[in-house]
């Protein structure tokens, strides 16, 4: 923790960054000024878009002490509101696994390629990021932790199959080569606390480092301090644990 | 998208968006999060055309009793226009045809 005698700097801009078939893909960056090296966060933003709520979790980070990074998954449908694009992306079933999962690596790639990030890049997703996170993270080497908040459908039946997403996530879980916090609300829909109970299971088959934490009264998207699905216990205690985690994993 | 639950139809007519008045080609109807109404889930309906990029959208987000309501409404006038013989043969074929400036 900083103490008030310290000097504190970030600088926060849109950069443009080459993502999924070499394609440019806006990203906000956010970091500490400072020669570092600092540790760098790559972030999922969830489905309702690349929006405000984003931008503030991302200079949030950077507040924490990472190089923190969002590409803007809806690139590909267009520029308006955050609202309008994440339309269109949902009218066309969400951005596919391969150009988010890409696009993700991507943002990742930048960060290691810069002097003052260290050599330790998680990546954190809500919502829909937070599936995307798992993604990655199991397809991609290169991350060195994983904040999943309430990914919907890293588990997946066969009738959630789709062109757009044509493995679940959890299939991948050999592949996963850090370690994962997970985030759940027991009241949330998607996903349900048996789906998180079923990718906790496939993570301990695999060996994998995990800790997985189940919030009562509690469902989707309980940071969300703009939405009534806010608690205000719980997204503080969940705000603490990642700190924690990432103290520990991208040290 | 977290529900995948997502359907299109082909709707012609006129929607006021945030830039007035266009010709709309679609309305996408999903059970997904919203992005205004206070719920975790609703039904979504965006009516759009695709052409004039994602700013061309009204967005309703309805609770389940209201859409089905609105749905049943709507038959409803359409069936009453019809019995009065204010529905001719082939407006639906006209109204297809409809088009305007975005």
């Amino acid at each position: 923790m900083y103490s008030t005698d310290q000097y504190e700097g970030m600088l926060a801009e849109t950069v443009v960054m080459r993502g999924a078939n070499g394609d440019p893909v806006q990203a906000y960056f956010a970091r500490p000024l400072g020669a570092g090296p600092f540790p760098g966060m790559v972030l999922a933003h969830h489905m309702p878009g690349w929006d405000e709520w984003y931008r503030e979790a991302t200079r949030r980070f950077a507040h924490h002490g990472y190089a923190a990074l969002s590409p803007n998954l809806y690139a590909r449908y267009g520029h308006g509101s955050p609202e309008d694009v994440a339309a269109a992306a949902r009218a066309e079933g969400g951005v596919p696994d391969d150009v988010a999962a890409a696009d993700l690596e991507a943002a990742m790639k930048y960060l290691r390629a810069l002097p003052n990030v260290s050599g330790k890049i998680g990546v954190f997703g809500t919502c829909s990021g937070g599936r995307h996170a798992v993604l990655v993270a199991s397809r991609v080497a290169g991350f060195d932790a994983v904040v999943d908040c309430w990914g919907g459908g890293v588990v997946m039946d066969d009738d959630q199959i789709t062109p757009q997403r044509p493995v679940a996530p959890i299939d991948y879980t050999a592949g996963l080569n850090c370690p994962v916090l997970g985030l759940f609300g027991e009241e949330d829909h998607s996903p349900t606390t048996a789906e998180v109970a079923r990718h906790e299971e496939a993570l301990k088959q695999h060996g994998k480092t995990y800790e997985f934490h189940m919030y009562e009264d509690a469902g989707h998207g309980f940071f969300y301090y703009h939405r009534p699905s806010y608690r205000q216990e719980q997204a503080v205690d969940g705000w603490e644990k990642i700190w924690s985690f990432l103290g520990r994993t991208l040290a | 998208m977290c529900t995948m639950i997502m359907h299109k139809a082909p709707v012609a007519g006129f929607g006021k968006g945030a830039d007035g008045w266009f010709d709309m080609s679609q309305a996408n109807v999903s059970w997904d999060h919203p992005f205004h109404a206070p719920e975790e889930h609703a039904l979504n309906i965006d009516f759009v055309n695709e052409a004039y990029g994602p700013c061309a959208r009204v967005a309703v987000e309805l609770s389940v009793e209201g859409a089905r309501q609105l749905v049943e409404t709507i038959q409803t006038v359409l069936a009453e226009a019809e019995s009065r013989g204010l529905v001719q043969t082939g407006d639906s074929q006209t109204g297809d045809s409809l088009t305007g400036d975005p």
